[in-house]
């Protein structure tokens, strides 16, 4: 028996996981949520039908949207997560004893509830007695929060379907009220590499710099999204993720990361020639 | 009634498809074969269902096929005795309301924020307006409805009038008192018009305003396309009981095309079927919503959204909940400011903003996503844009000074000028900012000093006036006294 999970990262590529049984499989009021096991990739979630992770390589991208921000500012204490129903990005910031708060707002109740059930891994720490978890809008949960959060992880789907308030204007804008005079967000950005998503990595990109006195782009190599080349947007209010990266406080925190140490922390700014390019663009559109 | 499943003009279309016939008539795209640019833009099935009247098709002008059996389930779905499947838009649904019963001369009672439609029908057939005066909303600068003893006293003083025209709601969704009005105009012998351009919604929803043939009105003119899910352009003309409804299908007949769109007749057809089956929970929807968007706006300083609690037993007889209409002012911005940076700065379209106001459409298309990023971008503006209130034009309604009839002034012997020179004369045009569309000045009426100083401001706010000959509106047409 063939039995494979097929996305399409373009009209004219395809991505495929052969899979060894489904777990789960429900419709919720916003989206399609399958779970799958297999033996390449372990357990893996989508929804429509898209990639959101793998228990193989789920470590590299939420290695990289926490412990960047993180190490750039130790004294983070308050975080808001918004959209990350996994609980991967979640699980990395329990690990910081010096936090204080962690809010996540999820507006797919039942992803949360898949995940605690099959993906373990991930979920664990939902439970830890920091965390409040809010189920609604992302948009809406911001709207009236006012310099309340040190550190805001936007871990959202693609810009099309329930992601697709996380990567306007108003959202942005909404979260530079909600941060704290020092705050940073970080947000997954979009893959650089297909034109799809480069555009609404170039959209997002420009509008987080209407708003914001810094932004940085990062990136990661996630094998299970499109095109394997991850990107990932750093806008903060003051600072900076290379100048005031703290390597050596960072390091005597004694966090044990499979893929973030400090020295990629440095290198994972410096992007290729054609990315730059494309997010010159952005500027300049 | 399990008959309003069907869906007659779609089905004979699907059928005529299939059917595999051979076209020797127009269009001459014959269902695209012969032009790929338009298949390719606007697929396959919908220009093969671009298609012309014949036995199996019906005729609009004169229906006695599947036109007619949609025409049947239509007036029962909206409670009517006859309905008219409209393609000219619902102007021509409105315009043909006034030329069934006004003949030249003949008055007809009217408040005097009408749709320019409504001005133009009187240009045509030389009906003369009575005007009665909407109340104005003192804090909001909104025109309302018409209060009864307004009515009452218009009705006396001009018995010979033909018709008294209402509408039902207002683009703010203001309802006049209706089933009175209508008694009033029944007890005097006059019909009752109503301009149900943003009420088809109050026919299947629950808990909404009354609608014109519940409330006994002789005709309206109802835009399905507007807030009940058909396409652009494609509206009803509903009458009740006592009409003779074949001498309106002539006077119909007059203006309507003879190449009436079937694309926008089957999407009637499928509209009327899915408000009848769904609308009550549709609209519930829309009016939880729209509730939900009003609380929360409300929260943002500087904003007012308006409901239920504008209600005053007479201008304000009732109120549309499913209209998100918010009061700007107090933020420091033009409604029309408020409307241009949602757009430019946000990518969010509403529907229009004028002077003091903005209206967003809730309809059976809309998600909460939607409506939070309509919050979202509110509050964003109030952080980013909101500026000091002084200095904010405040009234809507200017009561006009009318000097003769409108068709008098459009056919008059005309002189341009400046707008800023014209103070005192008689305009031959009309004035107004598209949308809501309704006329500042309609031709016949003096130019006073408030209108112009209102023309200057609101384009200096920016919205988009139209109506005068003079695309800049710098000049305006009047009349040779």
């Amino acid at each position: 028996m063939e039995y494979w999970y097929t996305e399409e990262h373009s009209e004219n590529a395809r991505f495929s996981i052969r899979v060894d049984r489904q777990l789960y499989s429900a419709k919720s009021k916003f989206q399609r949520i399958d779970i799958f096991e297999a033996e390449e990739f372990g357990r893996f979630l989508t929804l429509d039908g898209l990639m959101m992770l793998t228990e193989k390589d789920e470590f590299i991208y939420h290695d990289m949207i926490v412990h960047v921000p993180m190490a750039t500012n130790p004294g983070i204490k308050k975080v808001l997560v918004i959209g990350a129903g996994d609980g991967g990005t979640v699980r990395e910031l329990t690990r910081y004893g010096t936090i204080e708060k962690i809010d996540m707002v999820e507006i797919d109740k039942m992803v949360v509830d898949a995940c605690l059930e099959y993906m373990p891994q991930t979920s664990s720490k939902l439970s830890d007695p920091r965390v409040t978890i809010y189920y609604e809008d992302g948009l809406k949960f911001v709207r009236d929060k006012v310099g309340v959060y040190d550190l805001i992880i936007v871990d959202s789907t693609d810009p099309f379907g329930p992601g697709e308030g996380l990567f306007t204007k108003e959202f942005y804008g909404n979260c530079y009220k909600a941060l704290t005079e020092e705050g940073i967000l970080v947000n997954q950005h979009e893959c650089p590499y297909y034109d799809s998503y480069a555009m609404s990595m170039k959209r997002a990109h420009k509008r987080i710099k209407e708003f914001f006195p810094i932004t940085r782009v990062y990136q990661a190599h996630i094998p299970t999204y499109p095109s394997g080349h991850w990107l990932f947007g750093f806008a903060s209010k003051k600072k900076d993720p290379i100048r005031d990266l703290d390597a050596e406080s960072w390091n005597s925190l004694g966090i044990k990361t499979e893929y973030y140490n400090t020295d990629l922390h440095r290198g994972c700014f410096a992007l290729p020639t054609y990315v730059k390019e494309l997010l010159d663009e952005a500027d300049k559109d | 009634m399990s008959r309003q499943d069907r869906t007659p003009i779609y089905d004979a279309l699907q059928k005529y498809i299939d059917n595999r016939i051979v076209s020797f008539d127009v269009p001459g795209h014959k269902q695209g074969k012969g032009h790929k640019a338009l298949v390719d833009a606007f697929g396959q099935k919908c220009i093969s269902m671009d298609l012309n009247s014949s036995k199996p098709l019906d005729n609009l002008t004169h229906p006695t096929g599947v036109i007619r059996e949609a025409e049947i389930l239509a007036a029962e779905a909206f409670r009517a005795a006859q309905a008219f499947f409209i393609t000219n838009g619902t102007t021509a649904a409105v315009q043909n309301m006034i030329f069934s019963c006004c003949r030249q001369n003949d008055k007809i009672i009217m408040p005097r924020n009408v749709h320019k439609s409504v001005i133009n029908a009187m240009i045509i057939c030389g009906a003369v307006p009575v005007y009665v005066n909407p109340g104005t909303e003192p804090e909001l600068g909104i025109s309302l409805g018409m209060s009864v003893s307004d009515v009452k006293r218009a009705v006396s003083e001009h018995p010979d009038a033909k018709a008294i025209f209402v509408n039902n709601p207002t683009y703010y969704g203001v309802c006049s008192d209706l089933k009175e009005i209508v008694r009033i105009a029944h007890d005097a012998g006059m019909l009752a018009l109503v301009d149900e351009a943003h009420g088809t919604h109050l026919y299947f929803g629950e808990g909404l305003p009354v609608s014109a043939m519940d409330a006994g009105a002789d005709m309206s003119a109802v835009s399905i396309h507007k807030t009940g899910g058909s396409l652009t352009q494609s509206s009803m003309l509903l009458l009740g009981p006592g009409i003779d409804a074949e001498a309106v299908r002539q006077t119909i007949n007059l203006t309507q095309t003879t190449s009436g769109s079937y694309l926008l007749m089957a999407s009637l057809d499928i509209a009327r079927k899915n408000l009848f089956l769904n609308g009550r929970e549709i609209f519930a929807k829309v009016c939880s919503l729209s509730e939900y968007a009003r609380r929360e706006v409300n929260k943002i300083p500087g904003f007012r959204a308006f409901g239920k609690e504008i209600i005053n037993g007479d201008t304000v007889f009732d109120f549309d909940s499913t209209k998100l209409s918010i009061h700007t002012r107090a933020m420091g911005l033009a409604g029309i400011e408020v409307y241009d940076i949602l757009r430019d700065e946000f990518g969010i379209q509403i529907e229009f903003g004028d002077i003091g106001n903005v209206l967003a459409i809730i309809s059976v298309g809309d998600r909460e996503l939607e409506i939070e990023r309509l919050l979202g971008a509110l509050s964003e503006i109030q952080r980013r844009f909101s500026k000091d209130p002084m200095n904010m034009l405040d009234h809507e309604y200017i009561d006009p000074q009318v000097a003769m009839t409108p068709q008098q002034a459009f056919y008059a012997r005309k002189r341009s000028v400046q707008i800023k020179d014209s103070l005192g004369m008689i305009s031959a045009e009309l004035v107004m900012a598209y949308p809501p569309g309704i006329p500042i000045l309609a031709p016949g009426e003096r130019l006073t000093a408030e209108i112009i100083d209102y023309i200057r401001y609101a384009k200096e706010k920016g919205c988009v006036m139209t109506g005068t000959k003079d695309m800049e509106m710098n000049n305006i047409e009047t009349v040779e006294e």
